[in-house]
């Protein structure tokens, strides 16, 4: 390979095979599209190994990482303004590669046998391999421009497979409210991508890494603004307070899709690209502390609406925007390689809750509310296991890989001082609460009698579980490298964390807190779901507003569509429709043709048609010529403009 | 020897040479047959013959005589195609009144 890793095929792969079956896949065979849809992402991950292979060996080529691919083609050239299509192999590049295309490429695998009986088979893929493209430009990006068309694609990749059943409403709708939130995110990416171009006149990362490298004192100020523009953008993406309302109806899509794009690779998006220009954020801590309170604030506020929902879907949804939270807060205590290691190991036991639980919806014929499952152990056993070690990964059982990432967030926060205690409070508190709704969903669905004897579920075919028992090893295992080791392969592209000062005693203490927070979520669970199944009615009995709120999800949709949507929808349809639209323009089009019109009533007259008229203006105009070269007082014309002229040259 | 040596002034042709056009104007703008317009456009064209006769002779240049020759052939052509515009309207619109001929009227 001489040091050419052919990063470009990783991101065209799965864009040829987007284009193969977009194009041609309605009249291939349904085997053959089936083959390209999982061949280019195999192909892609294929290139990612080659590469980890490379990094891992220390091969000489690569020593010096970051390895950066150039298009010998320019994009934008204009002044002191390059901007080029450049890839970027780093660390922390190379780790998201792998988790998108590995996990990527198995729920490919996965969709062929949940998928294989709808319409638009090739459809559903060529959107997926979109998605992998724009994904894999997202990441691998070496420019906060390129990044933004990775960031781009994605967003409109969500919104066609959110809306893959586009006949039915609320599919439609949930998929433009996703695209419309994101707007506004993507606002704030865009503004701080225009100051980085105002105050660094770049937007390579490495350069504007070097510049801040340089100049170690410059801190605050429009950085900060900087940070906290990247950060709504960020938000956006990855479903944090206050922009996390289209995540839950995101689920409108099919389950590999919620999978894949909604919870193991797309919305950490936003975490990445936090760690991605975290030397920005270092210089801001104003904005660093933001990112802390609004990660802290979006895992406990998502984990108290997931206590109380009955679609299976729903309860992960709100789970992946609290487990985003943890990253978001891990980010903000600058553990960057902490947060990117619960990205990881989230997509591992996130992707592997979706899967499974699509599995148990299509087991049942498609029914995801929970209080119509149960005594689903033995009907699907494969599910349940795989299912089972995602639901200790997410409470974080030492030793599932959801305990060691989340530990090491929750280690970093308590060690900043008294707001990071009250962070990590909040994160432990999250953690009871996660610990607990995972196995409310884990009884609901699995133990206890069927709640719906007519339904005869049945075990999914392997092409769906195989995916399911590797993200389940995975999900054990993923977290075993350990946080130190991790840190340390990531230091060179998220920097060296701060020295830490609670030495291993505080860290073990603080590890079996987490621990024993998890089993007390466990027991809470099991006394209100297997010994007392009436204890739950009972207690939304008792503190009625309390269920409601909860249950009506703090009314923020309601909240937003009264103080957001109906003053847009008003202010369009009266100001901007009916006065500007209607009076203004409608009015000027309406005078000017008017005009027109009645200057050309006036004109009309001329053209009589009559040949004796024609002659007589003729002859009138004769005379007129005439009349202006014989009379004398005519010839003043050219006298004047002959004086005008003389004027102007002196 | 002619008329113009013997003492007939110059104003007299250009003042012939006038009324002529001026006929041809009036003739052309208040007649309605379509032929006496012709008629009335071939007047004006002598009238001007006339006048470039007329300085032509005033000034012993021979370059006016020479644009009526040009003016003569003209009008010759230009009789030819009027004519027979003339009688393909004639048997398109079994008229000749020019009031009536005004099918490009808005």
């Amino acid at each position: 390979m001489n040091g050419n890793l052919n990063l470009w095929l990783v991101a065209l792969f799965p864009f040829a095979g987007f284009l193969l079956n977009g194009i041609l896949g309605r009249r291939f065979p349904k085997w053959l599209v089936t083959a390209v849809a999982l061949l280019t992402p195999l192909a892609s991950f294929a290139l990612v190994l080659n590469a980890s292979r490379f990094v891992f060996a220390g091969s000489p080529e690569l020593n010096a990482l970051p390895y950066v691919e150039t298009c010998p083609v320019g994009w934008i050239h204009a002044g002191a303004l390059n901007i080029d299509f450049s890839f970027v192999l780093d660390q922390l590049s190379l780790v998201m590669l792998l988790v998108v295309t590995g996990v990527g490429f198995l729920i490919h695998i996965y969709s062929v046998g949940y998928m294989g009986h709808e319409e638009g088979y090739a459809r559903y893929f060529s959107y997926l391999n979109l998605f992998l493209f724009f994904m894999t430009v997202l990441v691998l990006a070496g420019n906060a421009l390129l990044m933004f068309v990775g960031w781009e694609g994605v967003g409109l990749a969500s919104y066609l497979l959110i809306g893959f059943y586009f006949k039915k409403d609320s599919a439609a709708n949930a998929g433009k409210k996703a695209f419309i939130v994101n707007r506004i995110g993507d606002f704030g990416f865009l503004i701080g991508m225009f100051l980085l171009l105002a105050n660094f006149g770049t937007l390579t990362f490495s350069e504007i890494g070097a510049r801040l490298a340089a100049n170690p004192a410059w801190q605050g100020g429009v950085l900060t603004t900087i940070a906290l523009c990247l950060l709504l953008g960020a938000a956006g993406k990855s479903a944090q307070l206050p922009l996390y309302i289209w995540l839950p109806d995101a689920m409108e899509g099919p389950t590999p899709v919620s999978a894949l794009i909604h919870a193991a690779t797309m919305v950490t998006a936003g975490v990445y690209l936090i760690a991605r220009t975290h030397i920005l954020f270092d210089h801001a801590p104003f904005a660093l502390a933001v990112v802390a309170i609004v990660g802290a604030a979006t895992a406990l506020f998502a984990a108290t609406i997931g206590l109380v929902q009955n679609d299976i879907k729903r309860v992960l949804a709100y789970s992946t925007i609290s487990q985003l939270g943890y990253m978001f807060l891990g980010c903000g205590v600058a553990a960057y390689s902490a947060a990117i290691f619960h990205l990881m190991t989230h997509a591992f036991f996130k992707a592997l809750l979706f899967l499974a639980a699509g599995s148990v919806i299509h087991s049942l014929g498609g029914e995801q509310d929970l209080r119509k499952m149960g005594g689903l152990r033995r009907k699907i056993p494969i599910t349940f296991w795989t299912m089972t070690a995602a639901v200790f990964a997410i409470a974080g059982f030492f030793p599932f890989a959801g305990f060691f990432s989340k530990d090491a967030i929750l280690y970093a926060a308590f060690l900043q001082g008294p707001g990071g205690r009250a962070l990590w409070f909040v994160g432990l508190v999250t953690a009871l609460l996660t610990s607990f709704y995972m196995f409310r969903l884990w009884y609901l669905t699995f133990l206890g009698e069927s709640r719906s004897p007519e339904i005869h579920p049945h075990e999914s075919p392997w092409s769906m579980l195989g995916p399911l028992v590797i993200l389940a090893l995975l999900s054990v295992g993923g977290g075993w490298i350990g946080i130190e080791r991790f840190a340390a392969f990531l230091s060179p592209s998220t920097g060296v964390r701060a020295a830490e000062s609670g030495g291993p005693h505080l860290e073990l203490v603080l590890s079996v807190a987490a621990v024993a927070v998890a089993f007390a979520g466990w027991f809470i669970a099991d006394l209100f779901y297997r010994q007392k199944p009436a204890q739950p009615a009972e207690l939304a009995k008792a503190l009625p507003v309390t269920y409601k709120v909860l249950s009506n999800k703090f009314y923020v949709d309601e909240i937003y569509g009264a103080t957001v949507v109906k003053p847009l929808f008003g202010f369009s349809k009266y100001v901007l429709g009916w006065v500007v639209d209607t009076g203004l323009l409608g009015g000027l089009a309406w005078v000017l043709g008017g005009a027109a019109l009645f200057a050309g009533a006036i004109l009309q007259r001329w053209q009589s048609g009559n040949l004796r008229s024609y002659a007589a203006w003729l002859a009138a105009g004769a005379a007129a010529v005439l009349l202006f070269m014989l009379v004398p007082w005519a010839s003043v014309w050219p006298l004047s403009a002959d004086l005008i002229w003389k004027a102007a040259r002196h | 020897m002619n008329l113009l040596s013997q003492g007939v002034p110059l104003s007299w042709y250009l003042l012939l040479s006038a009324l002529l056009f001026s006929l041809g104007v009036l003739g052309f703008l208040i007649k309605r047959n379509l032929i006496t317009v012709f008629m009335s456009i071939e007047l004006m064209l002598n009238a001007v013959n006339l006048s470039f006769v007329t300085f032509a002779h005033q000034w012993h240049a021979v370059r006016g005589q020479i644009f009526v020759f040009f003016v003569m052939m003209v009008a010759a052509a230009e009789a030819a195609v009027g004519v027979a515009i003339i009688i393909a309207v004639f048997r398109a619109r079994a008229t000749l009144a020019v009031d009536r001929i005004d099918l490009m009227k808005l």
